[in-house]
């Protein structure tokens, strides 16, 4: 059945992954049928799915460099393309972003296109010129075109800030999932998840991570996809929901009207004991806000989460995998097709999910009811006792008001499928899909922290005589204190998701950007310009990150730039600063410009050599 | 001008083509989000439609689209690459 090598019978492989999945879920849900409890599901879906990741982890296994960091350079076009899109949703693309659009509606969808047009910056101006230059990580880029070891260890320190800040809101996720669907204590989940992520990436660094990133792609997508086709069916949404629910989008807006969008002040809310965290449709589903001030917020969230997209160095590394230049380019084409089928899908969802609440015609509405039913609804009862949905009768007539509903977030993911009255074995699909979601990303993460780490600190400056024994022994153990550091700080919670994960784009985009386009797209980019640029970048938008973020010193927004946009304030800094150290300093050397001559013909050698 | 020059030149041409297309998408059309948002597409309001689907499609089109004229560019010089 599998003639010739790995790599020609991936196609097949992983078609009989899926289907094994398939045959998996259908196992459960006969087992569902048959009596076992939802528990004992939650915990075989994750357990299951996680066994699978860490098998593929361990038949990775390498002792090679070029395996070890660039997965051998031999990943097919469409499969990263998979392990792009895995490595790209996180935790909270997977479990908040349709919760977002939920209650955030227009505005907060700014993110979607944020989070899918900085792919158009990538392929463009940076992967397949990274891809041609051959570097094992993006300080090496960085450290070979400008030249020198304190260039190298200013982009060692943007990505450990950036990919940092990221990390721990993944394994925050990982712990949340695994601690509900195996009834541990959060902060016992947190280490449950840690574990997972490293038996996936420890024995084969890149390499391992590739294969098991498509892996959980496969999983996370079909348990996107699934609910949403379900319930859209279900309710009479349409066959196709993406391309049916315009009815649905308009009869929201019409009970919109009729129930009336209140936005309850803050000492009612208290008063009435909301738990923190919770919240209630108080944003129009499709409306725009009108006004210069919300086409500016707009569109200045949706630059930053671009330009962030395409300075984060765990997504770049992923197009140091393929096999040419021109199949990293079609890659990231490939990438963003797998991250579109999700994304499209998560406005669909919001869509779903708060028709089958408010919309007194389905027989799962709950607005308009009595607040005494609802209350007696099993998923309602579930969820109040995880403290994830509230009522609160703030007029006290016992019937049910658009405002008096409260929800996590999260819950719009995770409860769906449970209100819409799907089968409990669709909910322990959920929860693998989050977990794959969150450990994938957690996993290119802590690989691109560590890698900088072992290869441009440890090999390029502190021993460069090392034997690859040694290197490859350096990076595993980086690789474990990167993820148990993570693990420590995630289990303090001190991070809300999305905040940590908006803040990783703005470091990246303030300190790594414009060094990383500049150095492919300007000859005349020199060492001294672009320190200065990534030093003064980082250290303006961290300023004015402390100066404006309402916990830090709370100064008011100015001109809209709030903690979530602080990045258009560093990367401005960062290029002017580098612009303008670059002309007053000696223009690059004969050679680092042939080098830049060579970066830009997409044939021949790579610049640095497969092991270096 | 050497061949080398000639195929970034057009290269430069091909990726500020490509930026004004992916600006087009993810900016200008929502300048005018809540102008747009009263005209309809598949009964979704458009501008609705737009950041929930519509510029994310054209993003993946554009894409696909830039590494096959790119690829074009690169064999018009002689620097296609040869495997896969």
């Amino acid at each position: 059945m599998f003639k010739g090598g790995f790599i020609q019978n991936l196609p097949k492989i992983y078609g009989l992954y899926t289907g094994g999945f398939l045959v998996f879920i259908l196992m459960m849900a006969i087992a569902e049928q048959a009596g076992v409890t939802a528990k004992t599901i939650g915990i075989l879906f994750v357990a299951f799915t996680v066994a699978i990741y860490a098998l593929i982890g361990y038949l990775s296994r390498t002792v090679q460099v070029d395996a070890y960091y660039l997965a051998g350079r031999q990943v097919p076009t469409v499969f990263n393309g998979m392990a792009t899109a895995a490595d790209w949703m996180s935790g909270a693309s997977f479990v908040a972003l349709a919760g977002g659009v939920y209650f955030g509606g227009y505005s907060y969808m700014a993110f979607l296109v944020g989070w899918t047009g900085g792919y158009v910056l990538v392929s463009t101006l940076l992967a397949p010129y990274l891809r041609k230059f051959g570097c094992y990580t993006v300080p090496d880029f960085i450290g070979t075109r400008y030249g020198g070891n304190a260039v190298r260890f200013c982009a060692v320190l943007v990505l450990v800030l950036a990919s940092f800040t990221y990390v721990t809101a993944q394994i925050n996720a990982t712990g949340t999932i695994a601690a509900r669907a195996l009834g541990i204590p959060f902060e016992a989940g947190v280490w449950v998840g840690l574990v997972s992520i490293l038996l996936c990436s420890m024995l084969g660094g890149m390499r391992a991570v590739t294969w098991t990133q498509v892996a959980q792609y496969i999983v996370l997508i079909v348990a996107y996809l699934i609910p949403v086709f379900w319930i859209s069916n279900k309710i009479g949404g349409g066959v196709f929901p993406h391309l049916m629910l315009g009815d649905e989008v308009q009869r929201i807006t019409e009970l919109e009207g009729q129930f009336g969008l209140v936005k309850n002040s803050a000492a009612d809310v208290k008063a009435a004991g909301v738990p923190g965290g919770l919240k209630s449709i108080a944003v129009a589903h499709a409306g725009v806000g009108a006004g210069g001030m919300a086409v500016w917020k707009y569109i200045s969230l949706a630059i930053c989460m671009m330009v962030g997209t395409a300075s984060l160095p765990h997504i770049l590394m992923r197009y140091f995998t393929t096999p040419s230049v021109k199949s990293a380019r079609k890659s990231v084409a490939w990438s963003l097709f797998f991250i579109f089928l999700l994304y499209s899908s998560a406005p669909m969802l919001a869509t779903l999910s708060k028709i089958s609440l408010i919309d007194p015609n389905l027989p799962t509405g709950i607005i308009g009811k009595s607040i005494a039913d609802v209350q007696s609804i099993e998923w309602v009862k579930q969820w109040s006792a995880q403290k994830q949905v509230f009522i609160a009768d703030f007029n006290g007539d016992g019937i049910l008001q658009l405002n008096e509903w409260f929800m996590r977030t999260g819950v719009v993911v995770l409860a769906t499928p449970e209100v819409a009255g799907l089968p409990y074995v669709i909910s322990g699909l959920v929860a693998a899909g989050g977990m794959a979601a969150a450990m994938s990303t957690a996993d290119g993460l802590v690989l691109a922290i560590s890698n900088a780490l072992s290869h441009d600190v440890y090999y390029n400056m502190i021993d460069p005589k090392a034997d690859v024994r040694k290197r490859l022994i350096v990076a595993r153990v980086l690789l474990i204190v990167v993820g148990a550091a993570g693990a420590y700080i995630a289990s303090m919670r001190i991070t809300s998701i999305l905040g940590a994960v908006a803040w990783a784009f703005d470091f990246a985009m303030s300190g790594l950007f414009f060094p990383l386009v500049l150095g492919v797209w300007w000859k005349r980019a020199t060492r001294e310009g672009a320190i200065a640029g990534m030093l003064s970048g980082l250290a303006a938008g961290t300023m004015y990150l402390i100066w404006v973020y309402p916990k830090f010193m709370g100064n008011p927004a100015w001109l809209g730039i709030d903690h979530l946009r602080f990045g258009l304030i560093g990367a401005p800094v960062c290029l002017i600063v580098m612009v303008v150290v670059s002309l007053m300093t000696k223009a690059p050397d004969a050679a680092t410009q042939r080098m830049v001559d060579e970066v830009r013909v997409p044939s021949g050698k790579s610049i640095l050599g497969r092991a270096h | 001008m050497s061949n080398k020059e000639k195929h970034w030149q057009k290269t430069k041409g091909h990726m500020v083509i490509t930026m004004c297309l992916w600006a087009f998408f993810s900016m200008v059309i929502f300048l005018f989000g809540a102008e747009i948002n009263g005209m309809s597409f598949l009964g979704y309001p458009l501008a609705y439609y737009m950041t929930a689907q519509g510029s994310l499609l054209a993003f993946v089109i554009i894409i696909f689209w830039f590494a096959n004229k790119q690829e074009k560019i690169d064999e018009e010089f002689g620097f296609g690459e040869k495997e896969d």
